[in-house]
Formats: C-alpha cells, sequence, structure tokens
C-alpha cells in the first residue's frame, strides 16, 4: 500500500492580542504526526474543544489569517505548499463536513454538489455524473433541486459524502461526521466509509466518538493536549486494554462504561497550560522524575504503532 | 418525593401530527432511570416539559403533590449536551456559576475545577471544563430533581466517568431525583436501575 498523506510534527498557534498592543502566541496543536496510506482508514480521537479539527482546516490551506502552521504536510510524498494545497483541495483531497450548514443555503443541491464549470459542457458531463453517484447513494431527483434546509439528517449525510466522492478523490478528510445523528443514521456513514475504504480511498477520521473510530478505523492516533500521544491499532482496544501502550489510553479505554467506568482524577490541560515535560505527567501513574523536564518524542514501537512516553524507549 | 407525568400531548403549532400522546411516567428519587429513543422521537421535549421550561403542552406535571412552580427556581433542573449554549458569552465563569448559587471551594475540587478557570470567559474552555461548571451550577441546594438530556455525549471517556461519577455521589447524598436521558446503552446499563423506552409510553409513535 503507498502512503497517501504524511502529517510530520505539525504545530499550529495562533496570534492574540491579549491587552493594547501586546501580543501572544497560543499553542493549540504542539506536534501532531500521523500517516495514512491507500485503502485505510485513520481516526484521530480527541475530547470536543481539543483543537483537532484545525487538521483538517491545515491540510486544505484553509486556516484563518492569524494562524501559524509549522512542520511538513505531504501528499503522496510531496510537501504541499498553500498553493499546493489550494490546487489540491477537492481534486485530491476532499472534505466531508460536519453538517449541511457547511453547504451554501441558497443554491441547490445539485449545484452545489457540480460546483464551478468553465463550460456548459463541463457541466453536463458533471451533471451526468453527479446524478450516478446520488443514485448510487439511494438520492433520487428529486432531491437535486431541494436546498440545503430540506434534507433530513441521513439524507444530509449521504449528500455530503456523495458531493465528496464527485472528484474521484484519493484521500477524504471527515470532519467530526457522527454526532447528532441517530444510531441507524450513523451506522449508514460508518458504512459509507467502509466502502471508500474498499475502493483504495483512505480516510482520515476526525472525531470525538470513539465508538464511531472502533467501528471503522484501522489505527487510532489519540490526540491529547495538543500532542499525538499514540497511533494505536483498533485491535488493540480490546481486552482489558493491555496491547494499548500509552497510560492515557489505557485510562480512556478503562473509562468506557462498558470496560468498567474507572474514574481518573485530573483534567487535559489546555493551550497555554501545559508544562515543559509530558502533557500527561500530572496524572500518569507510571511517571519517571524526567517526565516532569523533558518531553518525550513520538517514537515507532514497530507493526505501524507510535507511541510518545518515556516508559516505552529502548533500554527504559 | 416523585415527579410524575399525566397523560402529557404535544405538538408544535404548525404540526399535523402529535410528538407526544398520552405519556405517563412516574419517577422518584429511589431509582435511577434512563430514558431511551430514537432522534426525534420527543425525548428532549419531555424532559423540557418535566423541567417546566415548555409551558404550552397537555396534560400535568406533578411534583412533589404539585404542580411545578411558574416563577422563582425550578426544583427540577435540566442539562443539556451543549454548555456553551447556555451559558452567557460575556460573563466570567464565577459569575455564570453564582448566578445559581453561592458555590463553596470543596464543592469545585469535587468536580475537578481549577479556581484559575472562575476568572475566563466561557469560550476559554473545552466543553468538558464547561460541563463540569454547568452541573455544578443545576445542584443548587434548592434542586431536588436532576434530568441529564445526553449530557456527556460531547466528551471523552474519563471526562464523562469524572462528572457521572460524581453527580451520582451527589444525588444519593441530597437524595435527589435523577433521569438520564441518552442513547448510549452500555451508559444506561452501567448507571441506570431501570430503563424506560419512550415509545413504549409515546401513543404517538406507535
Amino acid at each position: 500500500m503507498d502512503k497517501l498523506l504524511d502529517v510530520e510534527n505539525v504545530s499550529i498557534s495562533f496570534i492574540q492580542y491579549t491587552r493594547g498592543l501586546n501580543q501572544r502566541d497560543l499553542k493549540v496543536i504542539t506536534d501532531l504526526t500521523l500517516d495514512i496510506s491507500e485503502g485505510e482508514i485513520l481516526a484521530v480521537l480527541g475530547s470536543s474543544g481539543s483543537g483537532k479539527s484545525l487538521l483538517a482546516h491545515a491540510i486544505f490551506g484553509i486556516l484563518p489569517e492569524n494562524a501559524r502552521l509549522n512542520g511538513k504536510i505531504k501528499f503522496k510524498g510531496k510537501e504541499l505548499s498553500q498553493e499546493d494545497k489550494e490546487e489540491i483541495r477537492g481534486k485530491g483531497i476532499v472534505l466531508v463536513p460536519q453538517s449541511v450548514n457547511f453547504l451554501d443555503p441558497l443554491m441547490k443541491i445539485s449545484d452545489i454538489a457540480i460546483g464551478h464549470c468553465e463550460t456548459e459542457e463541463e457541466k453536463k458531463a458533471k451533471k451526468i455524473k453527479q446524478r450516478e453517484i446520488f443514485e448510487h447513494y439511494n438520492l433520487g431527483p428529486e432531491v437535486d433541486d431541494m436546498y440545503p434546509f430540506q434534507l433530513s439528517g441521513g439524507m444530509a449525510r449521504r449528500v455530503l459524502v456523495s458531493t465528496a466522492l464527485l472528484a474521484d478523490p484519493d484521500l477524504v478528510v471527515a470532519d467530526e461526521p457522527t454526532p447528532g445523528l441517530d444510531e441507524k443514521t450513523v451506522q449508514e456513514t460508518l458504512n459509507h466509509f467502509k466502502h471508500m475504504k474498499e475502493e483504495g480511498i483512505g480516510v482520515l477520521l476526525i472525531t470525538h466518538d470513539i465508538h464511531a473510530a472502533l467501528e471503522v478505523a484501522d489505527r487510532i492516533g489519540i490526540f491529547y493536549s495538543g500532542y499525538v500521544i499514540e497511533i494505536a491499532l483498533k485491535e488493540d482496544f480490546s481486552g482489558d486494554g493491555e496491547n494499548l501502550l500509552h497510560p492515557y489510553t489505557k485510562s480512556l479505554f478503562k473509562a468506557l462504561p462498558a470496560n468498567g467506568f474507572e474514574v481518573v482524577e485530573g483534567y487535559q490541560p489546555l493551550h497555554g497550560e501545559i508544562i515543559e515535560g509530558c502533557p500527561f505527567y500530572d496524572r500518569c501513574e507510571m511517571r519517571f522524575d524526567r517526565c516532569k523536564v523533558e518531553r518525550p518524542e513520538l517514537t515507532d514501537v514497530g507493526n505501524n504503532k507510535k507511541v510518545r512516553c518515556f516508559k516505552y524507549e529502548e533500554g527504559a | 418525593m416523585e415527579l410524575i407525568a399525566k397523560n402529557i400531548s404535544f405538538k408544535y403549532p404548525s404540526a399535523k401530527k402529535y410528538l407526544l400522546q398520552d405519556v405517563n411516567l412516574e419517577l422518584d428519587n429511589k431509582k435511577i432511570i434512563g430514558l431511551i429513543g430514537d432522534s426525534g422521537s420527543g425525548k428532549s421535549t419531555l424532559c423540557k416539559i418535566l423541567s417546566g421550561y415548555v409551558t404550552k403542552f397537555q396534560g400535568e406535571v406533578i411534583f412533589d403533590g404539585n404542580p411545578l412552580p411558574k416563577k422563582g427556581f425550578k426544583p427540577v433542573q435540566l442539562i443539556y449536551q451543549h454548555p456553551e449554549k447556555v451559558m452567557n458569552p460575556k460573563w466570567r465563569m464565577k459569575q455564570v456559576l453564582e448566578e445559581s448559587w453561592n458555590v463553596q471551594d470543596e464543592d469545585l475540587a469535587q468536580f475537578g475545577i481549577q479556581k484559575s478557570w472562575l476568572t475566563r470567559f466561557p469560550q476559554e474552555l473545552s466543553g468538558g471544563e464547561l460541563q463540569r461548571f454547568s452541573v455544578l451550577r443545576s445542584l443548587n441546594p434548592n434542586t431536588k430533581f436532576l434530568i441529564a438530556d445526553e449530557m456527556t455525549t460531547m466528551l471523552d471517556a474519563i471526562t464523562q466517568a469524572q462528572i457521572l461519577d460524581t453527580v451520582l455521589k451527589i444525588v444519593k447524598d441530597r437524595k435527589m431525583g435523577f433521569l438520564l436521558v441518552s442513547h448510549d446503552m452500555d451508559l444506561v446499563d452501567t448507571i441506570c436501575d431501570d430503563k424506560i423506552y419512550l415509545k413504549d409510553i409515546n401513543a404517538a409513535m406507535k
């Protein structure tokens, strides 16, 4: 399988005015590293408000002006500049947004799906293709003339998914595709991602919903306080969580109602509150002294897994 | 202490069909009940009726032998899924909390609220942190019954366990009633003594 997307040591910070002309640099993402191959679903799991959606914005080059992006985002081995991102978005890489609020409320669905066309012929060709894909997703001809507000939750999701696939993408980025949907629609949405995977498309699923992530993803990247602290295989989330590596991931797994509902004290430090050492230091049960002052790197532990913890360092 | 819904029927003025029809429900402070139903089945509307937010409906809600008070503090408090939507964005968190009651330091500690958070505005806190405030705010000493409508759906599993663990302790201590609305069956099975399917008690859905 070929690598599609490589995100290497990406950090995102915002320049904020505090008082008068004083500025501060607020780091929201400190170190985000992950990779996706063809036909693979990788979930990025983080709590709401942790800034994980910014990853999607960084990939598409739509961060706000006061944001500063560092690190590398590579697509098929080539590092993307802002110009490359503008060229590639909507073609090689597409976004499945969270809800129909991202659609133009005054445009008909089929016009939104087809998008901008230079010539009449292009428009006709795209229209035919759009109809085919919509049909495939069980959206009848009447949907073409509807406006976004007329769609039900499940229909809206099918529209967003089929619009994304209209471009024949290599990579789909889905930002929180499941909240606010009932169980049946969630299942249907997740099945769409499974089909994409079968067709060799890579899927980056950004979510806070651990059940959704476990249902479809091959690997799961755990996002904590601006860091990816572990990339685990789906199979590791089983039994007693003994195959999970990072202490946070272990506690997260054990806190699920079905796995014991265990309570761990403390809270996830927010942007600007993180100590110089490991972001999980305060809550960690197996911490070393060095964890307070030194920050572990995300290290490869084989089998496509990674972890950011001194416990798994060689010789430790 | 009992919270009783008698023959509750509700429809939106523009709708033809009833959303809730002849719903009967008896809740008390002895058992923790989980309420389950498909989305759109009227769970949230029922919660709003039970807590006195929606007043235009047919039937009655009886709390402790009397109808819900129309004015003043509501003894049945409702907590929603999105804490950021129920807080004044221009107030600091201290003001948000104290709008309800005079919270002591040990209450803050119980919910894991850092003192430094009190001087922040709601948008400067994460969803999990805000929900801690939202829950603590609702636990005014006059609160007798708590309804949690998808209270922890947006939170990670650890924060969910923390918040619910604390709430359940307080509910038990103060002998309050607690109704949990959730679509997470594992969660309902873990903390509830009994569960109710809305479609079983709602004639409009049959």
